[in-house]
């Protein structure tokens, strides 16, 4: 299917559950709340090494935060249920509770909740106090800047990670233009975020290695340079450079329509191919036709 | 739909009403309402006696006229909601675990004493020991919270344990007597002996406090957690300027004849 001058390749998308919490960061002026959630989204990339995976959803005025100051919420996504407590407890321990005049809420109302507080609080050394006012229980945590508050519980869902959308050129710069294009339409999506550097990938992975330990590798079905040298290669000729943007969402709704968003805004910039990222069907349980994608808007 | 109960006879000696409660009259006829017993001093009473009926039993019970006699309203409630136009009299929510009271008037003494849970609004006035432990008793409330739109008298939240109190206007001597814990916010000041005894919790004051010699001044700071119960007190119907919700507060703790772990927050309008 052609869009402009893009040709929409025939493919599916297949991305697979995860579990999903959005993190509501505020300080006293906005850069130090961007601070905190620049420190807790790095090394969130990819599950593959990093153990979780977390952007920037948006920017919150002032008048919409918990506690009426500049905010960021912040999605970050795991594999269970068990491994997003932990990574919350590591990553608003670490990173927003260091960052000076920060808070940092629960910002999933509904479904199923994990301990983030109640075990950050240990950090007080005795000396936290829990408070509870409309039935929400945070914690003061002493520290040497004041306090630091944080909720008791964060509410955490279901969720899919792994949307992909594939930008391949016959120019370097024009898949990437492409792709960064992409990834501007998909970030303004609410309920989606793209976990990797300016939501692009440079290096897109295939499951597993020749190589002993390695659970991942490089993706020589897409790499330019291994046209020829492999059977297995799926890029037309001519083709220099393939960038992937990956998205993650708190639901298929979300991701449906960030991705749908995605392939409209490459289009746009005249990219040669839009493709994505499969592994046959065999692997995920979520797979995202990018023609019903299309025809669905 | 609600039950209405409209106050016909006043009493010459106060009534002990326990069953003015939504889980007492739910799914009784007005018959059956009407039928139930009150102590009218010593006298067994029927609250047909005193009071006209208005439908069947409802989890909503609104009750009419100068209840300022008739102790007990919302007793040990759990659940649905109690409005009372006009005043109540002592003890009222005394233990209750849930639901919603709200009074448009003025409260006695002994409001919400022992609550564990739900939410008591008085728009005017209360008495003594709002949100109190009984006399004799180590604890008071357990949670919940008391919302007391004018003033209060002596012993406010004294032991509390859990929950919220706030007073739109001023409090008595002895606000927090002898806390556990839990938060008290008085937004017109409050007399002598603030937190006297107090274990643990937070005592919040927008006016000036003479404090005991026993609590230590520690630093000044722009709370953050207050913002919160800022937030929810104005979505209550307090009025929270922006100088209290962003403003700097003293913080002193105490008492040190006790944990010294307490601590009242005193706003610093410098």
């Amino acid at each position: 299917m052609r869009v402009g001058k893009t040709e929409v390749v025939d493919t599916f998308a297949e991305a697979f559950g995860m579990w999903g919490a959005r993190v509501i960061i505020t300080a006293d002026t906005k850069n130090w709340a961007r601070a905190a959630a620049q420190s807790f989204t790095g090394f969130a990339t990819s599950v593959i090494r990093c153990k979780c995976e977390a952007a920037v959803e948006c920017e919150i005025s002032d008048t919409d935060t918990p506690d009426l100051r500049p905010g960021i919420s912040v999605l970050l996504f795991a594999m269970s249920e068990k491994d997003m407590s932990a990574r919350l407890v590591e990553r608003i321990g670490q990173c927003v509770m260091t960052c000076p005049t920060t808070a940092c809420y629960n910002g999933l109302e509904n479904g199923t909740t994990v301990p983030v507080g109640q075990r950050l609080r240990f950090f007080g050394d005795g000396h936290q106090i829990a408070k509870v006012v409309g039935g929400r229980k945070f914690w003061r945590i002493p520290i040497m800047g004041g306090e630091f508050l944080v909720d008791d519980v964060f509410g955490v869902q279901p969720a899919i990670g792994g949307g992909n959308l594939l930008m391949l050129g016959r120019s370097g710069r024009t898949a990437l233009r492409a792709a960064s294009g992409a990834a501007d339409a998909m970030r303004d999506v609410a309920g989606v975020f793209l976990p990797f550097p300016q939501g692009v990938v440079g290096s897109g992975s295939k499951v597993g290695s020749r190589y002993k330990g390695m659970i991942a590798s490089t993706n020589e079905a897409y790499c330019p340079t291994l046209r020829g040298r492999v059977e297995n290669s799926a890029l037309p000729e001519g083709i220099a450079a393939v960038y992937e943007v990956v998205v993650n969402g708190l639901d298929e709704n979300a991701l449906r329509e960030a991705m749908r968003r995605g392939i409209q805004a490459a289009a746009e910039r005249g990219v040669d191919y839009v493709s994505a990222g499969n592994y046959g069907g065999t692997l995920g349980q979520y797979k995202f036709h990018l023609y019903e994608l299309l025809e669905s808007n | 739909m609600h039950t209405e109960l409209e106050l016909t006879t006043a009493p010459e000696v106060p009534i002990e009403a326990e069953c003015l409660s939504p889980a007492k009259i739910k799914g009784l006829s007005q018959s059956g309402i009407e039928h139930l017993a009150m102590m009218h001093g010593n006298r067994k009473v029927r609250v047909g006696d005193f009071f006209r009926v208005t439908g069947n039993g409802q989890s909503s019970l609104r009750l009419e006229g100068d209840l300022s006699r008739v102790k007990y309203i919302g007793a040990g409630m759990k659940e649905g909601e109690v409005r009372v136009n006009g005043s109540a009299g002592m003890h009222l929510g005394a233990g209750m675990s849930g639901g919603v009271i709200r009074v448009s008037g003025d409260a006695s003494d002994w409001v919400g004493p022992e609550m564990s849970g739900g939410r008591i609004e008085v728009m005017g006035n209360a008495g003594h020991m709002v949100g109190s432990a009984y006399r004799g008793q180590r604890v008071g409330i357990m949670g919940g919270e008391i919302l007391i739109h004018g003033n209060v008298k002596n012993e406010l939240g004294s032991a509390m344990r859990r929950g919220l109190i706030a007073v739109g206007g001023q409090a008595g001597d002895f606000v927090g007597v002898n806390m556990r814990a839990g938060t008290i916010v008085v937004m017109g000041g409050m007399g002598i002996r603030a937190g006297a005894g107090m274990v643990r919790g937070s005592i919040i004051s927008f006016e000036p406090v003479e404090l005991l010699p026993t609590f230590t001044y520690s630093c000044w700071l722009r709370p953050t957690f207050l913002r919160f119960y800022l937030c929810h007190l104005g979505q209550s119907g307090f009025e929270i300027d922006d100088d209290h919700m962003g403003g700097r507060y003293r913080r002193y703790c105490g008492d040190s004849v006790e944990e010294n772990r307490g601590e009242i927050l005193v706003f610093d309008s410098r």
